[in-house]
């Protein structure tokens, strides 16, 4: 009786593998901060590679093969993102990578993925990720250097140089507060004052008092979350009248909300799937953003820049796979270092051998806040 | 110069009268039974939620005001009786660990509720900020001043003149002998923790416009109020409000004078050197603790 139990599994387990390799799938690998601090990245992200592998199925998948996504939530903790990474590679045996929310996650599993030679997507915004330039690590984010040079190229067409930094403790603010520090001289842009502040703090008046005093023409506030509102609400009381200018880690409708008529005026770099329905409709990036937005929309609520960053992550490898003509890794490694003309909804992807992320500029919309609106100011 | 110290101990005194505020509803309960409930912040976090709920369900404010706080009080009560009652005879470092367990599930809670976003409350007179000689302050901080104080005034009224109050005293003081002269130690206890969930909540309603709310808002909230009263001497409620105004202003000039980095570090530097030399805090009753 025993014997036959055994034998009946065997049986099922390989007919179970045979049928597995007669469809043999591509195997898509992710590791997301789904849960966490940064699980407001990470959740969208997420959703979407879900909602297009769906989609992509249901339209008969790639070259004729099913896409398979095996996602792992690492929390935000680097740690799990190795073991998570190693697993995906040796034992999940996954064609190519896409994920990695956080910078921190990313950084710490290129070294498994320079070793074992996988092409991996990245989801994360340092440019660190792609600078210096890893053999088999892209990534689809803009990156802070490129809202910071946004912000600084609309203050040289003000003609204001002189300006005044405040920034919160996260990483985030502390990576942007240092390619602040970085673009400043290329910009010809002199800092008068360069404050901080708590991300849980409620009041900023102190700081932005000591900036009254500086004599700037001009306030960054590079942060995230509901600080940045706080910052703008006690400009505004304390009468101070700069231009003030946000990162895009404020870009979404909430941070109107939150700050309310301070918020009229203030200057952001945006991505373009924020300002979607304002682009002319010339402009090749409209249907994508719609369409993405809309699919989204329909499904998970609002949508989110950091979702579209998956959508491009994905859609990426998928191209890359059909131009490669099937699995092999570095083939795939190859094409998607090609990417030519590839429109996302970060931006239009341009890569090359010393370029791994291929968005320029102009892929980030320089936004002003008009009656609680966004509006394209260039 | 001048001018901008005096928006630095504007400043100061609105965010220390924050912390007073939060800090003053540590007071009940520990007045009661001896016990630090570290879910207070949370108590502060939930009314500020629930009246920016019922504000955008179409109640009009003092009315969402209203029963945020009731429905605060409500939390309060059922707190006490299925998480606290059940322990009783449990040593006070037990019950504090149950109120921490509290705070973490209400902050879950708030979670499912209500999402991960932050939420604010308009404020209750305009936000046209107000001109004091070279400094300017919003009317909304004039509104948590000004109830800090009202709220100072009934609660120690309530400790020093009322029966209840005397009653709920006794309680923490020896809960036996209080059982003995026929004060009903449940009934007490249960009151206690519905009066903090109170005064948490319309702190909480409060200074939603100026801070902002979010489901984990109650944390720094409740580490800060902390902080204000054990500086004070915890259980006394001048004491919360003396030590919220001294580590605000203290944060404020750290940052104004020295480096915003440092603010927290001089503010909490400060906090240990006071428990160093006055472990009951500044306004403390000097009793001998038996441990």
């Amino acid at each position: 009786m025993k014997h036959w139990k055994n034998a009946l599994a065997t049986i099922l387990l390989f007919t179970g593998i045979g049928l597995a390799q007669a469809a043999d799938p591509i195997k898509i690998g992710s590791f997301l901060t789904v849960t966490g601090p940064a699980s407001f990245l990470g959740d969208p992200e997420l959703k979407t590679l879900q909602m297009y592998v769906e989609e992509l199925n249901a339209k008969g998948g790639v070259k004729g093969r099913k896409l398979e996504l095996i996602h792992y939530d690492t929390g935000g903790n680097a740690k799990d993102a190795v073991n998570f990474v190693k697993r995906l590679i040796k034992n999940d045996n996954v064609d190519l990578l896409v994920g990695g929310t956080t910078t921190g996650d990313t950084m710490a599993v290129i070294p498994d993925v320079e070793k074992e030679g996988i092409p991996f997507i990245s989801l994360a915004g340092a440019v660190e990720i792609i600078e210096p330039v890893k053999k088999w690590v892209f990534k689809t984010p803009h990156t802070d250097r490129m809202a910071v040079a946004r912000i600084f190229g609309d203050l040289r067409k003000r003609g204001l140089t002189k300006v005044a930094l405040i920034t919160g403790d996260g990483g985030f603010d502390k990576s942007g507060h240092a390619q602040i520090l970085k673009l400043a001289p290329e910009y010809g842009i002199t800092l008068v004052a360069d404050e901080s502040y708590g991300n849980k703090d409620t009041d900023m008046t102190t700081q932005l008092t000591k900036i009254r005093a500086a004599g700037a023409e001009a306030i960054i506030n590079f942060g995230l979350g509901q600080a940045p509102a706080i910052v703008t609400k006690n400009i505004k009381q304390l009468g101070i009248n700069l231009p003030l200018y946000q990162s895009h880690g404020v870009a979404s409708k909430s941070f109107i909300d939150l700050a309310g008529d301070a918020a009229e005026g203030v200057r952001l770099p945006a991505a373009a799937l924020v300002v979607a329905e304002q682009l002319p409709d010339a402009d090749p990036q409209k249907p994508i953003l719609l369409a993405y937005k809309n699919k989204y929309e329909a499904k998970h609520g609002p949508v989110s820049t950091f979702g579209g960053h998956a959508y491009d992550g994905l859609m990426i490898a998928v191209a890359a796979i059909e131009r490669a003509g099937g699995t092999d890794r570095a083939k795939i490694r190859d094409q998607i270092e090609n990417t030519k003309g590839f429109i996302g909804t970060a931006g239009v992807f341009n890569m090359t051998p010393q370029d791994h992320m291929g968005l320029t500029l102009d892929a980030f919309k320089l936004v002003e806040i008009r009656n609680g609106d966004w509006k394209i100011v260039d | 110069m001048p001018e901008q110290l005096f928006q630095f101990l504007v400043t100061g005194i609105t965010v220390g009268s924050l912390y007073a505020l939060v800090g003053l509803g540590f007071a009940l309960i520990y007045n009661a039974s001896d016990v630090v409930n570290f879910a207070q912040g949370e108590f502060v976090m939930l009314g500020a939620m629930a009246a920016i709920a019922l504000l955008s369900a179409g109640l009009p404010l003092p009315l969402a005001a209203v029963v945020a706080t009731l429905a605060t009080v409500a939390v309060g009560l059922l707190l006490e009786r299925f998480a606290i009652e059940p322990a009783a005879g449990a040593s006070v470092v037990a019950t504090i660990i149950i109120t921490i367990g509290a705070a973490i599930f209400l902050r879950g809670v708030a979670l499912l509720l209500w999402g991960k976003d932050f939420h604010s409350l308009p404020p209750f007179s305009g936000d046209a900020p107000i001109r004091l000689g070279g400094a300017t302050v919003l009317p909304q901080s004039l509104w948590v001043l000004g109830a800090t104080v009202l709220l100072v005034i009934v609660v120690r009224t309530f400790f020093n003149r009322t029966l209840l109050g005397k009653a709920l005293l006794a309680c923490a003081f020896n809960r036996t002998a209080a059982q003995a002269v026929g004060i009903n130690v449940k009934v007490m206890l249960r009151l206690a923790y519905g009066l903090s969930a109170g005064l948490g909540a319309l702190a909480g309603i409060l200074i939603a416009p100026i801070t902002f709310s979010s489901y984990e808002a109650g944390v720094m909230l409740g580490l800060k109020g902390f902080s204000a009263a054990i500086v004070g001497g915890i259980g006394n409620p001048m004491g919360a409000v003396a030590g919220g105004l001294l580590l605000g202003v203290l944060e404020v000039l750290g940052a104004g004078l020295v480096s915003s980095g440092y603010k927290d570090a001089i503010a909490f530097v400060f906090v240990l050197m006071v428990l160093f030399f006055e472990p009951t805090g500044l306004f403390g009753h000097k009793v001998a603790e038996r441990v």
